[in-house]
């Protein structure tokens, strides 16, 4: 029987490749909860979980009915933080936003890093003019103003949330394949790909299954620091009226509804900003604190 | 007289390889032209792109939907939509090129001469901001680097971490809120109270040069209380980063091994950092500040939507709304081509300035 113990997972010789990888799993944890800033961070994105997953039982009224009775509440004992101008509690919708917000962040990661990575590692692999193809397209795409970008692309494909995350996909791979290319170069011609090519193997088996990986690690740090960048983007996008559609409780729709009353009603507009800047802040210290584990030569000073 | 020097003092064989130095230089630069042809040929393609997936049809739109078929195959050969789309494609690079943006459709005006209209109130906007963003920035990044652990470098981390995860145009709004309706400090939304608004002759229109130049100090006054708030947002988000970049080449220059020469021979501490520290990483900082400048340049469409300022920005954001496409693509071409611009300059300036990159 295994035991997972904290000397079997330390171990300097381990004996099976899953001991290895567990302990390699420890040891990174362990890095990562000696860093307090990281740690916070952590535990903002694991509340941005919980919240999310709960909404329903935590959210103390119905983000989408409106109580005309209940306009522009100040803050209060009832409503923590107010009600909108249509009588909605504004804890309550931004409770529900999460589910969005982190639909969004999800959706942009599971679209735009596997789409770097593949460009990326067929560039490295490959070389020659596959490799300067793909290399000058990413680098016009990196080279464009993002938020004009997935402005324009919204434009054209009409606003909503699906198009919204899209949009932001499009602008956001191309730095992802910039890294899986770099770290592909660094082992391209190591000998346990020559070894793997001699065997035998495809050369999309090779991609697929010895590159890939290696390449997966600075791809996720990369992507927890993009984090903050496309929840602000989708925010933004929301704000214009290009993202999510009301009633939906996104953040940066309720920061745009809450704009006409700014003067008087300053709650509506400035909660759920305070909910983007925390969660925006989450993202960036854990992924701070990511990098400093995964990728010691970027270490921040 | 001074190559005479130089080939007096020089072999045959140093002066072989100097010249063999700048060619290849010179080839590097051509290198880098192609590039920066490429880029924006690319940004064409993509506005073009753009351009053809909007779900309206663009004779459609001209012709109204009650048209016979005949009527909409004429006007759609009119427009070049039957071309095969390559030939469409440098038709449109080519309209571009001799400045043909298309026509606004909400005010039937080229879209090119509007833009020319409102683009000064966006530079002078971005150029304020990017000013307060060097002239706080790089001192307190210098600061923090010198006084590592100090609270000017807690503040400067700590500014560097808002700068990614405030959204800019809510701080907009909260800063609208606070200082314009609670304290009064600053002027609202727009460029100019409205009733000194058209006063003074449009020359440069830069209004706080404009106001200068005819010496109404009245409008000046005005121009300076509205231009300072959204400018100061975005500053800080500027100011952030070239802090957060400063401080970094600055410690990398303090552990260099001639700072050390520098404090033993008791050179003062003011004069090691300024003198010796700083001079080196000032190439640096010209990438990072046009960097800088080509974000807010971006950003400063979110700020512009939120003040109300008659910019670009303002102008991108408005047509989104009317679904005005061809501005919207004059729009995104001009930011995306200035931004580009300011990136792929301030990287020669670091290959010009830098004597390693030569």
């Amino acid at each position: 029987m295994m035991q997972l113990s904290h000397t079997w997972l330390l171990d300097e010789n381990p004996e099976t490749r899953f001991q290895a990888g567990a302990g390699q799993t420890y040891r990174m944890v362990r890095a990562l909860l000696r860093n307090p800033l990281a740690v916070v961070g952590l535990v903002i994105i694991i509340g941005l979980l919980i919240v999310a997953a709960f909404a329903p039982v935590l959210a103390p009224y119905s983000p989408i009915e409106s109580n005309l009775g209940a306009r522009l509440l100040a803050p209060s004992a009832d409503h923590w933080m107010g009600t909108d101008e249509l009588g909605r509690d504004i804890l309550s919708r931004i409770i529900h936003g999460a589910r969005i917000t982190l639909m969004i962040v999800l959706m942009v990661a599971v679209i735009s890093a596997p789409i770097g990575l593949l460009v990326g590692t067929v560039a490295g692999y490959f070389g020659g003019w596959v490799d300067r193809v793909l290399m000058g397209l990413t680098d016009v795409f990196l080279s464009m103003p993002k938020l004009i970008l997935a402005l324009a692309f919204v434009a054209a494909l009409g606003p909503g949330i699906e198009n919204a995350v899209i949009a932001i996909a499009i602008t956001a791979w191309p730095v992802y394949a910039r890294i899986a290319r770099a770290e592909t170069l660094t082992f391209r011609n190591a000998e346990f790909i020559s070894a793997i090519q001699m065997q035998g193997a495809s050369h999309t088996r090779v991609i697929f299954r010895h590159i890939m990986p290696l390449c997966l690690s600075s791809t996720i740090v990369r992507v927890t620091l993009d984090m903050a960048g496309i929840i602000l983007t989708a925010a933004g996008l929301g704000f214009l009226g290009l993202g999510a559609q009301p009633p939906l409780p996104e953040w940066g729709a309720m920061i745009s509804s809450g704009r006409a009353f700014i003067l008087d009603q300053w709650w509506v507009a400035t909660m759920p900003g305070f909910a983007i800047v925390i969660v925006s802040l989450g993202f960036c210290l854990f992924g701070d604190g990511l990098r400093d584990v995964l990728d010691p030569r970027n270490r921040t000073r | 007289m001074k190559s005479l020097v130089l080939k007096n003092s020089s072999s045959d064989d140093v002066w072989q390889r100097r010249r063999q130095r700048s060619l290849r230089w010179l080839k590097s630069l051509g290198g880098f032209a192609a590039t920066i042809a490429m880029t924006f040929l690319g940004l064409l393609a993509i506005t073009f792109v753009i351009g053809r997936v909007v779900p309206i049809d663009p004779v459609l739109a001209v012709v109204g939907d009650r048209a016979p078929q005949d009527v909409y195959d004429a006007v759609r050969a009119e427009m070049g939509l039957d071309n095969p789309l390559i030939v469409q494609f440098v038709h449109y690079v080519g309209a571009v090129l001799s400045g043909d943006l298309g026509m606004a459709v909400t005010s039937q005006r080229p879209v090119a001469e509007e833009l020319a209209r409102v683009f000064p109130a966006t530079l002078e906007m971005a150029t304020l901001g990017i000013l307060i963003g060097v002239l706080v920035g790089v001192p307190a990044g210098v600061l923090a680097a010198a006084r590592q652990g100090s609270w000017v470098d807690q503040v400067i981390r700590v500014l560097g971490l808002a700068g990614y995860a405030i959204p800019a145009f809510w701080l907009g709004l909260v800063g609208l809120a606070f200082f314009y309706a609670n304290l009064g400090w600053v002027g609202g939304p727009g460029r100019v109270d409205i009733f000194l608004e058209g006063l003074v002759p449009s020359v440069t229109g830069l209004l706080l040069v404009d106001s200068i130049l005819s010496g109404d100090w009245a409008v000046f006054r005005s121009a300076w209380s509205h231009i300072i708030l959204p400018a100061m947002i975005l500053g800080f988000f500027s100011l952030a980063y070239i802090a957060r970049m400063t401080r970094s080449f600055m410690l990398e220059q303090l552990s260099q091994e001639y700072v050390i020469t520098a404090r033993v021979k008791g050179a003062p501490e003011r004069v090691v950092i300024w003198r010796h520290a700083f001079r080196p990483i000032r190439i640096q900082l010209v990438t990072v500040i046009g960097l800088s400048f080509a974000q807010l340049l971006e950003g400063s469409v979110m700020i512009e939507t939120v003040f109300s300022w008659p910019g670009i920005g303002n102008y991108l954001t408005s047509a989104l709304l009317n679904a005005d496409m061809n501005s919207v693509l004059g729009a995104t071409l001009v930011i995306g081509a200035v931004f580009i611009g300011v990136n792929k300059v301030s990287d020669l300036l670091y290959r010009i300035l830098d004597p390693r990159a030569r």
